[in-house]
């Protein structure tokens, strides 16, 4: 017997810890210094396994038979310990219970339905433009990152206007706790109650207006798709993923884009890119960086032997810079052909909102581009840390109108 | 290891050699070819991998499944009957010479 990840298996020790502020500052040396220590590392820090490399990541994302969404994606194993709070029926969840609550969040953030709200999303995305143009000098965080999704997704959701103030720091709790018990994770739950109780209350079927996707998620019941009971907690699961993650990407792109202006002429060349400025953000940025998922049985993977009940750490953020799969990969490029990336996973867990942050993503950007010529940045941009997210706090730049 | 056609909406086609069981959009997508944009990467969760299946190789998929049915719903470019997925084209010696003809947009 030899202890999990020892030298026997030939398996890497590394003594770095990915959820440490000197870490998150900076944590693209590390990420390169995972990915070339070898296919499937090992962090004593958090007695771990991880994965860096694209190849490992997509594998592990694409074989939830063995590496299993129900112990938990973050550190914790559910199996061992009990969740901070009841698990999502989404992303915590294996097949066939997950296939049967991912099938009604995709028929509810569908295509079809993405058509019905574009034009609102594209008028609100206008009305913020209009804003900023009068301030001229803004906070690109809090005056359009957080502003706009902030503008649309609650009432999308059907939210009363009451108690909203809640949302954001409700999700910076649920992606706090995915990270091992420091400081960040511990200070978040503690102060989690009143957040907890709003969305809880939030959830339930009289509290959601007709025709916003809580209540397409509640009329599912009637489908008889799902349970009374569960309906609550799909909700739940836009509530906690939906507002946060959309925040994080429309603030990565104009962090892109305010600091490489050739691309951002690109753009305002050609306004058809800002779907792909968008998509190349999420790449370049990978506002999540990081999920677990846990072995339900031994396994080999890439010559590494990985016994059972293993948490598996994958580094989203380290396989979509890995030159083993993308050409020039730390430049952000608007034209790079994305498809692939990992910066909303991969498989049977892949972001189901994904349509709602490229639609978000796209009309902002777009109606950026369209009437503002130069984004400068005007003060130090601050970091807003966090144990699974990666954005700023504060990004102050001023515009000129075109 | 069979080939496939794909016809941009100029009328200008493109002849892929495709690779061990890959997908149509994975064959289209690994070459660079315009057209395709497959933002889900193949999860079949975003319908921008868009088709319209030669009429004589229709009958000759495999059906379309229900979520492939629903996210046909939503295709940026007007859904036919030969529509598909090329995703969900799953390139077997029997599909050699298929032809696929790509919409004018996929978002």
């Amino acid at each position: 017997m030899s202890a999990p990840g020892s030298a026997v298996s030939g398996v890497p020790h590394l003594d770095v810890d990915p959820f440490d502020m000197t870490f998150f500052a900076d944590p693209y040396p590390t990420h390169e210094r995972l990915r070339e220590a070898g296919p499937v590392v090992y962090l004593d820090k958090w007695k771990v396994y991880g994965v860096a490399r694209y190849a490992e990541v997509h594998a592990v994302l694409n074989d939830p038979a063995t590496f299993c969404s129900s112990r938990g994606v973050g550190l914790s194993d559910f199996k061992k310990e009990t969740p901070w709070r009841p698990p999502s029926l989404i992303l915590e969840a294996d097949p066939p219970a997950h296939t049967r609550t991912r099938a009604v969040l995709s028929k509810v953030l569908s295509p079809t339905v993405m058509k019905q709200v574009r034009d609102r999303f594209a008028a609100a995305a206008e009305e913020r433009v209009d804003a900023l143009i009068d301030k001229r000098s803004f906070d690109a965080i809090t005056d359009l990152a957080e502003a706009y999704p902030l503008s649309i997704f609650p009432d999308a959701l059907g939210l009363k206007a009451e108690g909203r103030e809640h949302l954001i720091p409700y999700a910076s709790v649920v992606f706090n706790a995915f990270g091992p018990p420091n400081q960040l994770r511990q200070e978040a739950i503690e102060r989690s109650m009143p957040h907890q109780a709003y969305v809880a209350e939030q959830c339930q079927r009289d509290n959601l207006a007709p025709g916003g996707f809580g209540a397409c998620i509640h009329a599912q019941v009637d489908e008889g798709a799902i349970t009374a009971a569960e309906a609550p907690l799909l909700v739940r699961s836009l509530l906690s993923a939906g507002l946060d993650t959309t925040v994080n990407g429309i603030g990565a792109a104009v962090y892109c884009l305010a600091r490489f202006p050739d691309q951002w002429q690109r753009l305002r060349n050609d306004l058809s890119l800002g779907r792909g400025a968008f998509e190349e953000a999420v790449r370049f940025e990978s506002p999540v960086q990081t999920f677990f998922r846990t072995t339900t049985r031994e396994v080999e993977l890439s010559g590494a032997h990985i016994g059972e009940g293993e948490k598996v750490l994958m580094f989203l953020a380290a396989a979509n810079r890995d030159p083993r799969r993308w050409d020039s990969p730390d430049s952000y490029d608007i034209t790079r052909r994305t498809s692939g990336h990992v910066g909303f996973g991969s498989g049977i867990h892949m972001c189901v909102g994904q349509l709602v942050a490229r639609l978000e993503g796209e009309v902002m950007l777009t109606a950026l581009a369209r009437r503002i010529a130069k984004i400068e940045i005007t003060g130090e941009p601050k970091r807003r840390f966090n144990n699974t997210l990666r954005g700023l706090d504060s990004l102050p730049v001023t515009i000129t109108p075109a | 290891m069979p080939a496939i056609t794909f016809i941009h909406p100029d009328g200008k086609s493109d002849r892929v050699e495709t690779s061990g069981g890959e997908s149509a959009m994975q064959a289209a997508t690994r070459l660079g070819l315009d057209g395709i944009l497959a933002e889900c990467g193949g999860n079949a969760m975003c319908a921008t991998c868009h088709v319209y299946v030669d009429e004589s190789w229709v009958a000759r998929l495999p059906a379309v499944a229900d979520d492939e049915d629903a996210l046909l719903d939503g295709t940026a470019a007007e859904r036919l009957p030969n529509s598909r997925l090329s995703c969900q084209i799953h390139i077997t010696p029997e599909l050699d010479g298929l032809v696929l003809r790509l919409p004018e947009r996929q978002v």
